[in-house]
């Protein structure tokens, strides 16, 4: 497992641990059933405060992505697919609803930004032919 | 059995010019501490307090649940203490030194000790008064480090360290907090130090305790607004800890983020403040005590 933490970002870093495990947990790069480092090898790891991690791994917790056992430690949820898919829908409404924002800052019309879309998925499927 | 593994009730100490007032603080086991403020702030009269060093005029010191005014060399044992400049004697080596120090440790852990030498470099032939200022601090916390103390505290120990020592000192301590049973207190007003690595951030202005939080909770809690003096009137001049005004616009700390953020919205630039703008803003900002 790894993560790059940034310092310059605005993100939290509790909020940068989240995001960095919940993409290895969705992406299948960590799979249900694997053991996460405990919150203290962790915090010593990226050199970050032990409440930091704790409080990443509640997050975690609470999103259904990861289990903790007291005194066994932390580990990745056997999720059903369907729930991962839904996570991951949930990220894709919140990259839609900063799409959304942007255009509306740029004044476009809904339809506008439809047919700009269809623009880059062209320009995309070029790219990849 | 509490999770405190330092208790200070209600201590006040007072000096000529300067006085600590009211203190009360509960340091939690298991975690880093930083005790921060400027100088002359308080932070080293209240480790002197906690290491009995100095006397309350009023209130209690407890540690380890105990009072330490009781217990004062039983309690000391479980402490490793570095101060703020060496108190080693000068014209000994190393060792000679430990022959002195290792005594008064039951649980003196002689290879330990010698296993953090290794680590930094020092010779146990080597002379005390020919070690420079980072070589003395190495040895402290060498010394601190080697009769398996539960709590670690610390005076400004990374003043006058140069930045490749900080952040092995930081490594060090975070091995540390492997173990939950350790606890770890150190004043600093480097803030960068504690930006990371600090669980818990107590902020002494003037002698007196200002906050005491988790850091996760600050930087929640507390932003830098960036915006246009047209923006400023009494009102919102009054909802922020410190100000500071140019002529080209000004820069203001808050203790509510989400109400900055409604307020502003799409005016200012509202930005995650650093332990260093909170301490500077609330510096400015609190009036000053006579």
């Amino acid at each position: 497992m790894q993560i790059i933490l940034s310092n310059s970002s605005p993100e939290p870093i509790y909020g940068q641990i989240v995001r960095q495990i919940r993409d290895l947990i969705i992406g299948g790069v960590l799979t249900p059933g694997q053991s996460l480092p405990s919150i203290r090898q962790l915090a010593k790891d990226l050199q970050i405060s032990v409440i930091t991690t704790k409080r990443a791994y509640e997050e975690l917790e609470k999103e259904g992505l990861i289990d903790s056992v007291m005194g066994k430690g932390s580990f990745v949820s056997g999720a059903s697919p369907e729930f991962l898919r839904e996570q991951r829908l949930r990220l894709l409404e919140g990259k839609i609803a900063e799409v959304l924002q942007e255009s509306r800052s740029l004044q476009m019309t809904f339809d506008e930004l439809v047919a700009h879309m269809r623009f880059v998925l062209e320009e995309m499927e070029e790219t990849a032919e | 059995m509490n999770d405190s593994c330092i208790e200070v009730r209600n201590v006040t100490k007072r000096y000529s010019r300067f006085a600590l007032e009211e203190i009360t603080l509960n340091v939690k086991q298991g975690y880093i501490t930083g005790l921060v403020g400027a100088n002359g702030a308080g932070k080293s009269s209240l480790i002197k307090l906690l290491m009995g060093m100095s006397l309350p005029l009023a209130g209690e010191v407890r540690l380890f649940g105990e009072p330490l005014a009781k217990k004062e060399a039983e309690l000391k044992e479980r402490i490793g203490y570095v101060a703020d400049d060496s108190h080693f004697y000068e014209h000994l080596s190393i060792h000679a030194m430990k022959s002195i120090y290792a005594p008064f440790y039951r649980k003196w852990d002689d290879r330990l000790f010698r296993r953090y030498l290794d680590r930094f470099g020092l010779s146990p032939k080597a002379l005390i008064r020919s070690l420079s200022k980072g070589m003395k601090m190495k040895l402290a916390l060498a010394f601190a480090l080697s009769h398996q103390a539960e709590l670690l505290i610390m005076d400004e120990p990374t003043a006058g360290l140069d930045p490749v020592f900080r952040r092995e000192l930081l490594d060090i301590l975070a091995e540390l907090m492997l173990d939950e049973r350790h606890t770890i207190l150190f004043s600093t007003h480097i803030t960068t130090d504690l930006d990371r690595v600090a669980d818990y951030i107590a902020f002494l202005h003037q002698g007196r305790l200002v906050f005491h939080q988790s850091k996760e909770e600050i930087f929640d809690r507390y932003a830098v607004v960036r915006a246009e003096n047209s923006l400023l009137d009494a009102d919102v001049r009054r909802s922020f800890v410190g100000i500071r005004e140019t002529p080209v616009g000004f820069e203001a700390l808050t203790s509510d983020r989400e109400e900055a953020e409604r307020l502003f919205s799409g005016f200012a630039r509202i930005e995650r403040a650093t332990l260093e703008d909170i301490m500077f803003f609330t510096a400015k900002g609190v009036p000053v005590h006579g």
